[in-house]
């Protein structure tokens, strides 16, 4: 009698088709999970499977031969290396600035940190074609970079910003209150503050938003075709145009016959930087927060 | 720190040193929204000027070399992509929060939680190389020429269901806990609970989580550009080819010139007046912070 149950919807559907539904809910929704589940899998290991084969240590180390269908993709991973390092040398300390200043700084309900936070919120829906545009626009042209490693960092710097800032605002958001009443009643200013007090507890939450940010930015295609181009070989400055990995996955795919069993290793190679990245970020995440409960 | 704002009557010299600097740092943060705006405007004002707005959705078709600008077939490609992938992501992507935080035994939830994760980081140029080394070949056998809207679709659709997903899964973890305690006490049913409360309580969440993907499918480029044809016409069937603002940009870029790279720019501000729209959405169905 208890195990029964005792509600009844509003709008009661009544009798076998009431049973039906509570019981087919369930399977639906399994079902629904399992299709998700098959599908990922589906994609993930066609991946890993296919890209497998020609993994080595020579694909990593050697330079592409024959337009990419032959040879490594050390060049390349150089390029990536150096897109992403101007990437988050130009945008880490933007985005904590205006962490800090967000967090810290105004009031929350203040005009300027309103604007701030929709005009990110705006930024962060952006297409990264749209960011492609601007950098070609912006950074190549006006301010005369061409298609170069500089280009191609600084466009995605603007577009890794968003996530940036709000992972590393969340960093600040989670140091007690107490804490900062603490150095405010002791009357220490606001930079003292921020580097004996702020700065160390929000450290791993500044480690997980950069982490993220790399993650994003790893994984960026379309705002890299016309700002860091092409270009195959080691980059010889930073204003040489390079080839980052997604690129060059890109290329082999649509404009190169029989580039495939490279295009899939070098899918392979781009997915276990991606999981990596994003493992790290969360893991840091994961035990930060537990130590926050404490 | 925020409490004593403006009200110190000797402020150190070096707070004031610092707050300049934070101020210049997030003043350049919130200066590249309006530079990109003013970019795309600065760029799209030449052929604007020189043919008009209404040009761009009257011309007969997109051949800029004979200045014909017509973007509707790439509008109407953009769109009828992105309204597909919402229909097979949204209520995949519900259903699969739902699955997780109420329905799956605890080691089946976080195993698909991680899932879920993974999908949501996987960069879209390997979606769109999967598409098309195996997703494309498919639908050629049952209808050529496979490059489709219809894979447009199913692509897509897997790449917005994690923010769907995500943002629904971070809805129900933010319902008041005496929701579940009350439902818990009237001894209310899985289902009951689930369609009564729940879902009623968390459609806010649900729409943000809905919008946002939104976005994200009208932003995405290269899985599109790989896998959907990139013929601009407005597509007959779900197996015809379609191209869209965001595919059009990245293939014509490289060689645009003069008008043509205007009118590039001007599919580029169409994209941004669409995700303007979608984020103001957002923020009303979420009143709240809304970061992808």
């Amino acid at each position: 009698m208890l195990k029964q149950d005792l509600s009844s919807p509003p709008k009661g559907f009544g009798g076998v088709f009431d049973f039906v539904l509570r019981q087919g809910s369930t399977g639906v929704i399994w079902l629904g999970a399992i299709f998700v589940t098959a599908w990922s899998m589906w994609l993930i290991s066609d991946i890993v499977f296919n890209g497998w084969a020609g993994l080595s240590y020579d694909f990593l180390t050697h330079t592409p031969t024959n337009a990419g269908r032959e040879g490594g993709i050390a060049p390349i991973l150089v390029s990536t290396g150096l897109v992403l390092a101007i990437c988050m040398a130009v945008s880490f300390p933007i985005g904590l600035g205006t962490a800090i200043l967000l967090s810290e700084i105004t009031a929350t309900d203040s005009w300027w940190g309103g604007m701030i936070r929709r005009s990110l919120d705006v930024l962060a829906g952006v297409p990264s074609i749209v960011f492609g545009l601007f950098g070609n626009a912006f950074f190549c042209n006006i301010l005369g970079l061409g298609f170069s490693i500089l280009s191609g960092g600084l466009t995605l710097a603007c577009m890794v910003l968003p996530i940036l800032i709000r992972s590393t605002e969340e960093g600040f958001r989670a140091v007690p209150i107490a804490q900062k009443l603490g150095a405010s009643a002791l009357g220490l200013s606001r930079l003292s503050t921020l580097f004996y007090i702020l700065l160390p507890i929000a450290v791993p939450g500044l480690i997980a938003g950069f982490v993220l940010g790399v993650g994003r930015a790893v994984a960026e295609t379309a705002a890299l075709i016309f700002t860091s181009g092409y270009v195959d070989r080691y980059p010889e400055s930073w204003l040489d145009s390079g080839r980052v990995l997604s690129i060059h996955i890109y290329d082999l795919s649509m404009n190169i016959a029989g580039g495939e069993a490279h295009a899939y290793t070098s899918a392979l190679v781009l997915l276990i930087l991606v999981l990596l990245i994003n493992q790290t970020a969360s893991h840091i995440g994961l035990r930060y927060l537990r130590r926050g409960v404490t | 720190m925020i409490l004593s704002n403006g009200n110190i009557l000797s402020p150190s010299t070096h707070d004031r040193f610092l707050t300049g600097i934070l101020w210049c740092f997030s003043l350049l943060a919130s200066l590249i929204l309006g530079l990109i705006l003013f970019f795309l405007v600065y760029n799209s004002l030449p052929v604007l000027w020189d043919i008009g707005i209404s040009k761009f959705f009257l011309d007969s078709s997109w051949h800029p070399s004979e200045a014909l600008f017509n973007l509707t077939p790439m509008l109407v490609g953009s769109l009828l992509i992105m309204l597909g992938a919402i229909l097979l992501a949204a209520p995949l992507g519900i259903v699969s929060a739902i699955f997780c935080r109420f329905y799956a035994p605890k080691v089946i939830a976080v195993f698909y939680q991680s899932l879920i994760e993974l999908l949501s980081g996987i960069p879209s140029v390997v979606y769109g190389f999967w598409g098309l080394v195996t997703l494309v070949p498919l639908i050629q056998k049952v209808n050529p020429p496979g490059t489709s809207l219809l894979a447009g679709i199913i692509v897509l659709a897997l790449m917005i269901l994690p923010t769907v997903s995500l943002i629904a899964d971070a809805t129900f973890a933010n319902l008041p806990k005496e929701y579940f305690q009350g439902a818990a006490g009237l001894s209310l049913s899985r289902f009951t609970l689930l369609t009564q409360i729940i879902l009623p309580a968390s459609k806010s969440g649900l729409l943000t989580s809905v919008i946002l993907a939104a976005g994200r499918a009208i932003g995405e480029t290269m899985a599109i550009l790989m896998i959907c044809g990139n013929i601009a016409q407005i597509p007959d069937s779900l197996f015809s080819p379609v191209r869209t603002l965001t595919a059009n940009i990245a293939l014509e870029m490289a060689y645009a010139m003069g008008n043509h790279r205007s009118a590039l720019f001007v599919s580029g501000l169409l994209l941004m007046v669409i995700i303007f729209a979608l984020v103001s959405l957002a923020h009303r169905a979420g009143k709240g912070s809304v970061y992808a």
